[in-house]
């Protein structure tokens, strides 16, 4: 300890020596420094902040025109488009609807109606979704989301369960 | 000890013994790798003459530091522009209005091309009267001169990018009057519009002119410009010469590149008040179909040769008098070059006179024709 004590206390003691004409000269190169470093990072803030995606304002889309009656036959399904994402409108042997979201809940790829299995395939992994949207077999952790099936008139109007 | 390893011991001594004490730390790596000793004396002994015309030397520094905010907006600019006619627009009105920051990025890209511009033209006639391009220095003016004739093709292309109404009419006149060049002007001007009219394909050609064709071409020349600078210094005036046998000198670096950039900081102060202050408008979108407004002006820079073209009658003698006015500028772009080379006896008062009053005379013909254009707009 005594031995390391030593040369930093001569070095302290030779920096107070000089501190009084090394002072004006520190100081000045500190502001200088200081003031450069401020510069870039007012030039770096707008370039860093340019850099970062805006966000694309978008009206929130409840609910949606997905098909048109006598569109789908029973035992078929059809994709559609739900604000930027995709949906999955299915009619099933009963000629009932089913809509749910067509983003596999595995990695994202968008699912099909398979007619000879009877329900919803990711083609991706080999996922598979029963008619109700849960998950039955394959990778996929979650079932799908269900959507609300309406007619009106002519129209098959899908919308969140909100 | 084998002998080819003593060998290499003393190789590696030799080699540290030439870069001068061995270093440590990040600077003693590099300087055992490039032995950039040479370099470093070489910064060191540089020195810039003083005297009371120094403070042009400051220009072309100047212009060099709107070129780096050009390069520096541009590519940024590149991160949102979509160039083609469906969306060039609107990708434009994206950065301005919902990229963070866009407007200004936007506005400081389009002010500093104008004030890179204006640079290049003070640089240039403060080299011409200071007559800084005689021997040896021909190079550097003919590379110089090149340079501010890409950044007024910078300007030319790039005013059409946001594919407004004003670039569209512009750049429709703008190459509408290269086709008056004999025998090849009417392929060059399809060659520049993509077609036989300014499209969409004209907008995606001007797009890969404005960010691959002349940023390649002017980084070269730049390179070259700036490595003569350094080797062959700063020119000093004939007549500063003659007066003064000893003349003070002040080390480049650090001194004169201080004062660079303390020159550069003031300069980006400005620009970025200029830009805030007055941000560069967008304009109404460009539409093929509907009449030309009024005011279609081009650049400022072009302003002068536009007006002049319209004083030129339209028949001189048996020729177009349109041809005469192009191939005229075409002549004196080509003069302009070669000044070097023209006026090769600098030590003559008396051709110097004549030259200085030729830059005399262009620079009050440029002012005085670019105000009875403004004026008459308006």
């Amino acid at each position: 300890m005594a031995k390391k004590e030593t040369p930093t206390g001569a070095q302290e003691s030779k920096k107070a020596g000089d501190q009084i004409t090394l002072s004006r000269r520190k100081l000045i190169n500190i502001l200088l420094g200081s003031g450069i470093a401020t510069t870039f990072g007012a030039v770096l803030f707008p370039i860093i902040n340019f850099l970062i995606p805006p966000r694309i304002r978008e009206a929130v889309q409840s609910s949606v025109v997905a098909g048109k009656v006598g569109e789908l036959q029973p035992n078929s399904g059809k994709i559609f488009k739900f604000g930027r994402k995709p949906g999955i409108l299915v009619m099933n042997q009963q000629g009932e609807y089913r809509a749910f979201s067509a983003v596999c809940t595995h990695l994202e790829c968008t699912v099909q109606y398979r007619s000879d299995f009877k329900h919803i395939w990711c083609a991706c992994h080999n996922g598979h979704f029963d008619l109700a949207g849960k998950n039955i077999s394959g990778p996929p952790p979650r079932p799908l989301e269900a959507f609300k099936v309406d007619i009106k008139g002519e129209d098959i109007i899908v919308s969140k369960n909100l | 000890m084998p002998e080819n390893q003593k060998q290499s011991i003393h190789t590696k001594q030799d080699a540290s013994a030439q870069a001068g004490a061995s270093q440590k730390g990040v600077m003693g790596w590099v300087e055992d790798r490039f032995n950039l000793g040479g370099m470093k004396s070489f910064i060191t002994h540089k020195q810039v003459p003083l005297h009371r015309h120094s403070l042009w030397y400051y220009l072309g520094g100047m212009t060099l530091f709107f070129f780096v905010v050009q390069v520096t907006t541009g590519i940024l600019l590149l991160f949102y522009y979509r160039p083609s006619a469906e969306s060039a627009f609107e990708s434009v009105q994206f950065i301005m209005t919902e990229v963070r920051f866009g407007w200004l990025i936007r506005s400081i890209h389009s002010w500093s091309a104008n004030l890179m511009v204006a640079g290049a033209f003070l640089h240039l006639f403060s080299v011409f009267f200071m007559k800084a391009y005689r021997k040896p220095r021909e190079m550097t003016w003919v590379s110089g001169v090149i340079m501010l004739f890409l950044a007024m093709g910078f300007g030319f292309s790039g005013y059409l990018l946001p594919w407004n109404e004003l670039a569209f009419f512009a750049t429709k006149v703008g190459t509408e009057i290269v086709a008056v060049v004999p025998l090849v002007g009417k392929a060059l001007m399809e060659f520049l519009r993509g077609g036989e009219d300014v499209t969409g394909a004209t907008l995606t050609r001007f797009f890969a002119i404005h960010v691959a064709i002349l940023p390649a071409i002017f980084v070269s020349l730049l390179g070259f410009h700036l490595m003569v600078v350094q080797v062959q210094g700063m020119s000093v005036p004939p007549g500063v010469e003659k007066k003064e046998k000893s003349l003070r000198y002040m080390p480049f670096f650090p001194n004169f590149l201080l004062r660079d950039l303390l020159g550069w900081i003031i300069a980006l102060g400005c620009l970025v008040a200029i830009a805030a202050l007055f941000p560069w408008e967008l304009g109404v979108k460009a539409d093929p179909f509907a009449s030309a407004p009024a005011g279609i002006k081009p650049e400022w820079y072009f302003v002068f040769m536009f007006q002049t073209l319209k004083y030129i009658p339209a028949r001189l003698w048996i020729v177009d008098g349109e041809i005469v006015g192009v191939l005229g500028f075409g002549l004196i772009a080509a003069a302009v070059i070669f000044v070097p080379f023209i006026h090769k006896k600098t030590d003559h008062p008396k051709t110097n006179r004549i030259f200085n009053l030729i830059g005399v005379i262009a620079i009050i013909y440029i002012i005085v024709i670019s105000a009875i254009s403004y004026m008459s707009v308006e």
